[in-house]
């Protein structure tokens, strides 16, 4: 059996493909900006592995997209860069580990009371950095080197290279998308469908719904964290703001901009959300406005991924629901200087 | 026979004050269909409930094979061979026919969450799933979208999908409601199939299809059991003649 969301995956590489001819075309501002495009991608490719083909709606993988990032700084010397091949893994491991106590408690609940735990768990972890003094508190906290990757002191990555940067996050992305083919495809992904589509027959024929579904949001956690680990390297800097709810808002809505039942899909809509706002940010002041009602736009015309998010989140009798279009437009006209400050990490 | 897949030692179940089931003792032999009559509100549906672990039981005890059920949920139960087809067809709508009976194969294989599976398994577990369309008589419909099949089709593929992994004990909930004559039909040749080898709880309606189809027959009321026993010695008793049999219309 192929995913319909195969093809279109396929397609989604070739471009990644063209796309790395990009630092030797563009300047160095556009190569920037296209990582952390690719970086918000991942986790919105991540966070659909949960909510397009899980059923479930999380809101608080913007905590563990944070959380890998304040591994990253609070594992870091201050003096010298972190070393990539054990702290990226570290972690990764760190926010499975989180991820996995978050899960085992959620995933006893289902559909609107499941966003509501997930999001308490989310804003736990945001309060923590927020008035915890060890990492900065609400200031937030500097990582003056980017980690190295290098082996017996020769340098495999330079990261301090926006273009090599790019690369290795490119290759992640594509790397990503494979991997995430595989899993779907494989008897795990099968299962984790069936689950969604009827959880009932699911369990009668035998699969054990709990762990599987456990699964799924460890490993969306960990693949989550994977892109918030850059994202923190990338910007050299952590604060709060990079674990609230609001950033598990945008996943949320590059998620139903790219398609829930498509692998790559995420990542274009996270490219379509973060396009648009640069383009608007230079015609108008008030592109937060007009952004929003794009989005709306966008939304309206396309349903089906808003339609399948409220099945998600109450049930099947709500799948006709279109006009709940009240997630994806709260976020996107909400307009605060944390929104601002994400975005841009 | 002595060969007792599935019993149910005095099963009960409450709802509140209600005693949905109250007491239940039920022997499920291998090889046979024990087919489960009674009016409506006979607590038939509870017991199947009771027995595949959708619904917990209030007391008594479910063996199978001689091992307790009790505190094993749906899922346990189905690895250990309980399949059950559920009044309402219940399928998943969306993928084809053929990848619905691959889950019901892949949930009892031996790493039915594999994340990196073996060739070889994966074939076998192709197989079986052809296979068991076949036997069910879908080879051709494998791949159409299960829910643009006829309404009797659904059903095979139900029953398809509760034999597919391997179960040998089978919960069959009015598995001919809404059928029509030559639906009803194919599936009544379909569950007489099944037997061999197999142990068959069959909650059914159609009298015309209990007589042509149990073995054996148990006659409940007010979530008691009434009778037990050949459809022969049922037909004759009287007590089922007045609670249920002599009520008329049955459905």
């Amino acid at each position: 059996m192929t995913a319909p969301a195969d093809r279109h995956s396929w397609l989604v590489l070739a471009l990644l493909l063209v796309l790395a001819a990009l630092p030797l075309l563009a300047p160095g501002y556009y190569v920037q900006f296209a990582t952390k495009i690719l970086l918000m991608g991942i986790a919105a490719m991540a966070l659909n592995l949960v909510v397009g083909f899980g059923g479930l709606v999380s809101l608080c993988h913007g905590a563990f997209f944070g959380l890998a990032g304040y591994v990253l700084a609070l594992t870091a010397p201050r003096y010298d860069p972190a070393a990539l091949w054990w702290s990226l893994p570290f972690a990764v491991a760190a926010v499975a580990l989180v991820a996995l106590v978050i899960g085992a408690l959620s995933l006893r609940t289902r559909g609107l009371y499941f966003i509501m735990v997930t999001l308490a768990f989310g804003e736990m972890l945001f309060y923590l950095f927020q008035d915890a003094g060890f990492a900065g508190g609400s200031d937030g906290t500097f990582i003056h080197y980017k980690p190295e990757l290098a082996v017996a002191g020769l340098t495999l990555v330079d990261l301090e290279a926006p273009a090599q940067f790019f690369w290795l996050v490119l290759a992640l992305a594509a790397g990503v998308i494979l991997l995430l083919r595989h899993l779907l495809a494989a008897p795990f992904g099968r299962a984790l469908r069936a689950a969604r589509d009827n959880e009932r027959r699911a369990r009668a024929l035998g699969f054990p719904i709990y762990r599987l579904q456990l699964g799924a949001f460890v490993l969306s956690g960990a693949l989550t964290a994977l892109a918030g680990y850059f994202a923190a390297a990338q910007f050299g800097f952590v604060a709060p703001q990079m674990l609230g709810w609001h950033l598990s808002a945008i996943l949320l809505v590059m998620v139903v901009l790219g398609g829930l039942r498509t692998v790559a899909g995420p990542l274009l809509g996270a490219a379509a959300l973060m396009g648009l706002e640069e383009v608007l940010k230079l015609a108008t002041e008030h592109w937060k406005l007009v952004e929003g009602l794009a989005i709306i736009g966008i939304v309206l015309v396309s349903p089906a991924g808003l339609r399948r998010l409220a099945t998600a989140a109450f049930g099947a009798s709500a799948s006709g629901g279109e006009h709940l279009a009240a997630p994806p437009r709260s976020t996107a006209e909400d307009t605060t200087a944390t929104d601002r400050s994400i975005r841009h990490a | 026979m002595p060969d007792i897949a599935l019993r149910a030692e005095n099963l009960e179940r409450r709802f509140g004050g209600l005693r949905a089931v109250a007491g239940v003792s039920l022997d499920v032999r291998r090889g046979e269909i024990h087919a489960v009559i009674g009016p409506n509100g006979a607590g038939k549906s509870t017991l199947i409930n009771l027995l595949s672990g959708d619904l917990a039981v209030t007391a008594g005890d479910i063996l199978l094979d001689g091992r307790s059920l009790r505190r094993l949920g749906p899922d346990r139960r189905g690895r250990l061979g309980i399949g059950r087809a559920y009044q309402k067809t219940t399928i998943f709508g969306a993928s084809s026919a053929f990848e619905n009976a691959r889950l019901a194969v892949q949930a009892r294989a031996g790493r039915p969450l594999a994340l990196w599976p073996r060739r070889r398994a994966e074939q076998a577990t192709d197989g079986l799933a052809e296979a068991a369309l076949a036997a069910a008589g879908l080879a051709a419909r494998g791949g159409i979208r299960a829910d643009r099949l006829s309404h009797g089709e659904q059903r095979q593929l139900e029953i398809a999908m509760v034999v597919a992994g391997g179960a040998h004990v089978l919960l069959l909930d009015e598995p001919l409601a809404g059928m029509g004559t030559e639906e009803a039909r194919t599936i009544t040749a379909l569950i007489r199939s099944l037997k061999a080898g197999r142990a068959v709880l069959l909650v059914e309606h159609d009298m015309d299809a209990v007589f042509a189809l149990a073995d054996r027959l148990t006659v409940m009321a007010d979530g008691r059991v009434i009778a037990s026993g050949s459809p022969q010695e049922v037909r004759r008793d009287q007590h089922v003649r007045t609670a249920y049999l002599g009520h008329g219309d049955p459905g």
